[in-house]
């Protein structure tokens, strides 16, 4: 595992071991204040798409609720209801928010500047993802509560389900980049970003997102219209204020995904790439909002039948033919 | 008795099975194509509202706009004369469901009825407006103002010197003891508006 900002830039300055902590405390910092500003992002871009302002009192341009919010949320009584399974009940909202966070361990930022640059970065990543089905199912079932319980069930089936075509459509990108590491992955969008040969393992990919993060339209495990609040019914406080980060760290992470995998990641003319990235990674968490404003919510077996009948074809199709032209031109 | 009925799908209420049976006889790819298509157009239609006009009134700033007969803070209005409407009937406070307005009749000088005192319940009334259409004579009335909001409870409730304004209100005109026929300081029977002289039943001879 190679670390850190670029070893020449801190060379003779600082000790060695000040580069890769920068850069876990740099990642850190930007990825939470990402996920609280999103709190903001999304209730103004919402908004806009409904015609109307959202927060714009709390200063300036009403970017001040995100701290208004994070202070009421802090202050609330942190309770564990009676019934509830103690133990369970306070671990599982942490799981939601360790997975994804450790998960931007092996997003490259830019150019060199990426925690872990492990070669297995991108089984990693799904694996983390595997495990956030954890935090969703604990709190559904240590909450004692059929609302939670049922949300719970709908996330579990929904989250197992979507993690099979996620890791599918991905798998074209990885013969084609011929590696697992997402700094090769992006480094071999140099010629043509994979958005155009991998077009279907995109639109597979961007929807096991919303699944993913139990977005809506995909948002069955929450489902506000029927489960009250699915999974985390029974949750109030920070510990909701720890689900509601996870799924905005989340979105982060799965638009920043698609930016390194199909956009071509730090790649990109006339600006660092830094600002890149992270200008496509905005770009994708826009649309997921959009998405927000436009879709309501699919039935239940409707989710399912398009994640077995059409989404699994699709990625498997798409995976032998990439993989029959990738040996043709071996 | 054959017709088109006989190809209409079966009568059910289950979903799933009327949204199979409408879908019967179509191939994938239109299905496809329209499933696709319309979720592109869903997508467009709602980006493009990112610039249409935002409806939401910025209300401190502005002011939302309430027609003249909005229901809203209850006032007692004077006839053209500078009088007080109110005759004091009490049929506003009987009209009233939750009954929050109390008042205490009295007569003037003339013999002309006027309420000693009148209050009105802010924190309880419902702004129905049955005050308003019981009253007889235009005294009580709405008005398009909504901004009475206070940090003491006791301040919602109006005493009359709060509610009665130096005008008419919505009825400039109307003057209900020049048009009705009662004889009251000044003005005998027969002298209100379109009112013929009372008739002498003893001077009705051949």
């Amino acid at each position: 595992m190679t670390a850190g900002l670029s070893p020449r830039l801190l060379a003779g300055v600082a000790p060695s071991w000040l580069g890769p902590l920068l850069t876990v405390f740099g990642v850190l910092i930007v990825v939470l204040t990402i996920a609280a500003g999103l709190i903001w992002y999304e209730r103004r871009l919402l908004s806009l798409f409904q015609d109307r302002y959202g927060p714009n009192r709390v200063g300036p341009a009403g970017l001040l609720q995100v701290i208004a919010d994070t202070f009421k949320i802090l202050f609330k009584e942190d309770w564990v209801p009676p019934f509830a399974d103690k133990r369970v009940f306070i671990v599982a909202p942490s799981i939601v928010l360790m997975t994804a966070l450790l998960s931007f361990m092996v997003v490259p930022v830019a150019s060199g500047i990426v925690i872990a640059d492990v070669n297995i970065g991108l089984l990693f990543v799904l694996g983390m993802s595997s495990l956030a089905v954890y935090s969703v199912v604990l709190a559904g079932w240590s909450s004692h509560s059929k609302y939670s319980l049922v949300g719970g069930l709908r996330a579990a089936a929904q989250m197992v389900s979507y993690e099979v075509f996620m890791g599918l459509s991905l798998v074209g990108v990885v013969l084609m980049a011929g590696s697992f590491d997402l700094s090769r992955i992006v480094e071999a969008q140099r010629g043509l970003w994979y958005v155009v040969p991998q077009f279907i393992g995109f639109v597979v990919f961007v929807l096991a997102g919303f699944a993913e993060t139990r977005r809506i339209p995909f948002d069955i495990p929450e489902a506000d219209s029927e489960l009250v609040a699915g999974y985390h019914t029974e949750y109030s406080g920070m510990k909701f204020g720890l689900f509601m980060v996870g799924e905005y760290v989340a979105i982060t992470l799965i638009s920043a995904l698609i930016a390194t995998l199909f956009f071509g990641g730090w790649l990109g003319p006339w600006l660092p790439g830094i600002v890149w990235f992270l200008l496509k990674t905005l770009l994708f968490i826009s649309f997921f909002i959009l998405a927000r404003a436009t879709f309501p919510r699919p039935r239940y077996d409707q989710l399912m039948a398009l994640g077995w009948k059409a989404m699994l074809p699709l990625s498997l199709v798409n995976l032998l033919v990439t993989g029959a032209i990738v040996v043709a031109n071996r | 008795m054959s017709g088109p009925a006989d190809n209409h799908p079966p009568l059910t209420t289950d979903v799933v099975t009327t949204g199979r049976l409408a879908r019967r006889g179509q191939t994938l790819a239109p299905r496809v194509y329209r499933t696709v298509a319309s979720t592109l157009h869903g997508i467009g239609v709602v980006f493009m509202h990112a610039w249409h006009r935002r409806d939401t009134v910025q209300y401190p700033e502005e002011m939302v706009y309430l027609p003249p007969r909005y229901r809203g803070r209850i006032v007692l209005s004077r006839d053209p004369a500078g009088e007080e409407r109110c005759v004091a009937c009490y049929l506003c406070a009987v009209a009233c469901p939750v009954d929050c307005i109390s008042l205490q009749a009295t007569t003037d000088e003339h013999g002309r009825r006027y309420p000693e005192w009148f209050r009105i319940n802010f924190s309880r009334c419902i702004f129905c407006g049955f005050c308003e259409d019981a009253c007889p004579t235009y005294a009580i009335q709405l008005t398009p103002d909504v901004e009475m909001s206070e940090y003491e409870r006791a301040n919602m409730v109006y005493e009359k010197e709060d509610l009665l304004i130096s005008g008419p209100g919505k009825y400039h005109d109307y003057d209900f003891y020049r048009v009705a026929g009662l004889a009251i300081g000044g003005k005998d029977k027969g002298e209100a508006a379109n009112e013929a002289p009372p008739t002498d039943v003893r001077d009705l001879l051949p």
